[in-house]
């Protein structure tokens, strides 16, 4: 066994699930507290991408790109909510589906006019590109930063959930939106609130990502789907569901990419054994969403309260 | 009297014109990615193939050219779709193209059971080229084995050994990795095929780890389109440029390069890959052609499109070679087979399996004159190579 490598990969497991988790508390908040669906999270995901990549190009700094992206994509999201999303909250689930896919077409072809088909790549400052030492482990220094980044956030939202006042409508409204509107509580400002910095989150993970995946159209579809499953393994509506189950999720991702392949050759032929583990990796994720659903359907952590 | 003879002109050239727009034209229906991030080769095939038709003035001897562009959304089911309209609907001479192997193997039977041409003009799978080979598919890019096979022999001769191997988990993956495998006379230390498809893994966090934990000394990836690009950065992030030399396939291009100079990745400065092409062969074709392509879009053309303007000039030579007459099918095909005309990678022959049989080189990434990024042929890795597969094709 190889300890170095094992904690590398729990590193990188933790990586991926703190990047799920930043997508997925957006999505869970929105999903929880609006009752709203939306399919157009990813779509901020890669504006905060493309937003923060013409930033970098600009300014030459990356932390400019990504305060400077994230009041962009807060801003973005805000006008949503205002102008699109705001008018859909009583209508029915398959509204929020048709419209918020509509966005998704319609995001993905701005960015195809904005910036072109061909993607964007972010340089990062040279700092960032080498590696850290810890021991006799070597890890790449910009995956910390995300993992850095990634608590960080998570603190600061359990901090505004938890200790706020704003945290506590919002926990009121996943738990029962009802009896927050009857206490006369302002409703569509807490809504905005929420939406914005939903989508800022989304937009945060697409920027920390892009420098390693490079900023692309559509690259927020690909994702959405994982942080959904996220979101219903962690329990609708829940923050620490959703970061709990963005962690499993993240560490089982890598953990199988890891070391499916050597568990599959003890038990068929070596060429079977490399074909089959990427595909079956790329199923557990969805394995452990049916299993959670058969046993538990309200998720792992749901919100108090949610019946 | 004078208006009853203007309508009867009028009449008899109408029918005319149509009957000759009928039969006087060459249909041509080109299936490529223009969609999703795999676009960007798709755009790269469909600017070299109007330069082509630019360059021949939309004739192939008497005839004009109808271009049809199809998108097959890096998807085989849309893919043979598109495939299918282009063979009943538009009723097309020629069906081009093909980025991917899953997709051309979906797709090829559409095309090959109405007795139409098939011409790929990237995909190779070993599948067609062997048992599958059909009289009527012809390629002007390679098997997919080749490339690979050429580095695996250049890895021999510099003394790698031992390698690690990175591509994706599909039809033209497995074939890249199985070229370099069968010719490596090393160590093959560890071998990931990662997830591929619209929404393709571009995260090689833990493969990178595996990777560098295994001491290889040295990486081989095929890692096409954007995945490349996303592969070469984290590389780079995880220090692996030091300890693991990058040879790749297919995966350094004039598509990743300029990203990855505006992204200031000079690691890949110096790295080896293979290629039947170049954009600095010193050929008149290839130097028109590239020129031209610069002088237009700005940038080096890949060789995505270098062979996309090659099954043009194919094409070209095939119908002017029988007179313009595309109802004789088998004086088509033998024309098509000689691959008469000025290819821009040279002149090359077919195989039975009607592969090009075609010199590989060693290619590196340099600067050139005005600070691109592109890639210089180092030396011929083979000369008039064929591919592994073309004795299980019994044509």
């Amino acid at each position: 066994m190889d300890w170095n490598l094992l904690i590398t990969q729990l590193m990188n497991g933790l990586q991926l699930g703190l990047l799920l988790f930043l997508l997925a508390s957006g999505l869970t908040l929105i999903f929880g507290i609006m009752d709203f669906i939306n399919l157009s999270h990813g779509s901020f995901y890669m504006v905060g991408a493309y937003f923060c990549g013409t930033i970098v190009s600009l300014t030459g700094s990356f932390i400019a790109g990504v305060l400077i992206g994230l009041i962009g994509v807060f801003a973005v999201g805000a006008l949503v909510e205002r102008f699109i999303v705001r008018h859909l909250y009583l209508k029915d689930h398959l509204d929020h589906v048709l419209v918020t896919f509509g966005l998704i077409l319609i995001f993905d072809t701005l960015v195809h006019l904005l910036w072109g088909p061909s993607g964007m790549a972010i340089p990062l400052p040279d700092i960032l590109n080498g590696q850290v030492s810890l021991g006799s482990l070597e890890l790449p220094t910009y995956r910390l930063v995300i993992i850095v980044a990634g608590l960080l956030v998570a603190g600061m939202l359990y901090f505004l959930v938890t200790r706020t006042r704003l945290g506590m409508l919002i926990r009121a409204g996943a738990s029962n939106r009802r009896m927050v509107e009857a206490l006369g509580i302002n409703i569509n400002r807490l809504f905005l609130i929420v939406f914005a910095l939903g989508t800022a989150m989304a937009g945060l993970a697409g920027m920390l990502i892009a420098p390693i995946t490079e900023a692309s159209i559509g690259m927020g579809n690909d994702i959405i789907i994982i942080a959904l499953v996220v979101v219903i393994v962690g329990g609708i509506g829940s923050v620490k569901g959703a970061f709990y189950a963005a962690l499993i999720i993240g560490m089982i991702d890598t953990m199988s990419r890891s070391y499916l392949d050597q568990l599959l050759q003890l038990m068929m032929p070596n060429t079977y054994a490399e074909t089959a583990a990427p595909a079956l990796s790329a199923m557990l994720v969805y394995i452990l969403m049916a299993t959670v659903l058969a046993f538990r359907p309200q998720g792992l952590f749901p919100p108090a309260g949610m019946k | 009297m004078l208006s009853k003879i203007i309508r009867i002109v009028l009449i008899a050239s109408a029918i005319i014109t149509t009957g000759v727009a009928q039969a006087e034209s060459v249909k041509i229906g080109f299936v490529t990615t223009l969609t999703t991030p795999a676009g960007v080769i798709g755009a790269d095939m469909k600017n070299s193939v109007e330069l082509a038709l630019e360059h021949i003035g939309y004739k192939m001897g008497n005839l004009d050219v109808d271009l049809i562009m199809e998108d097959d959304g890096f998807k085989p089911d849309v893919g043979k779709q598109k495939t299918d309209k282009l063979v009943k609907q538009d009723d097309v001479d020629f069906v081009v193209g093909y980025i991917w192997s899953h997709v051309l193997l979906a797709s090829a039977k559409s095309v090959l059971d109405a007795d139409k041409f098939l011409i790929s003009t990237n995909a190779g799978p070993s599948q067609i080229a062997g048992k599958r080979c059909n009289k009527n598919f012809f390629s002007t890019s390679w098997q997919n084995d080749q490339t690979p096979m050429a580095m695996g022999e250049y890895l021999n001769q510099i003394g790698v050994k031992s390698i690690y191997i990175m591509a994706p988990n599909y039809a033209a993956g497995k074939d890249m990795a199985n070229g370099v495998e069968s010719i490596f006379k090393g160590e093959v230390k560890g071998k990931d095929l990662t997830k591929w498809g619209a929404d393709a893994q571009l995260d090689f966090s833990a493969e990178l780890a595996k990777a560098k934990a295994s001491g290889a000394e040295g990486i081989f990836v095929f890692y096409p389109g954007k995945a490349g690009g996303a592969f070469i950065k984290q590389y780079q992030q995880a220090g692996l440029q030091d300890v693991m030399p990058l040879y790749t396939v297919f995966t350094v291009d004039s598509i990743a390069l300029p990203k990855l100079q505006a992204g200031g990745l000079t690691g890949v400065l110096g790295s080896k890959n293979t290629q039947e092409w170049s954009p600095d062969m010193d050929n008149a074709t290839n130097q028109r052609f590239v020129a031209d392509y610069l002088k237009q879009f700005g940038k080096y053309p890949s060789f995505y499109g270098a062979q996309s303007y090659d099954a043009i000039m194919l094409i070209k030579s095939a119908v002017e070679a029988t007179g313009g007459n595309l109802k004789d099918k088998d004086a088509l095909r033998k024309a098509l087979k000689a691959a008469d005309f000025d290819s821009v990678r040279g002149r090359y022959t077919y195989g039975n399996n009607h592969m090009p049989i075609q010199n590989f080189y060693l290619r590196e990434v340099v600067e050139d004159s005005e600070g691109r990024w592109t890639t210089k042929i180092d030396k011929t890795m083979y000369k008039n190579h064929q591919d592994p597969h073309a004795s299980k094709c019994k044509m």
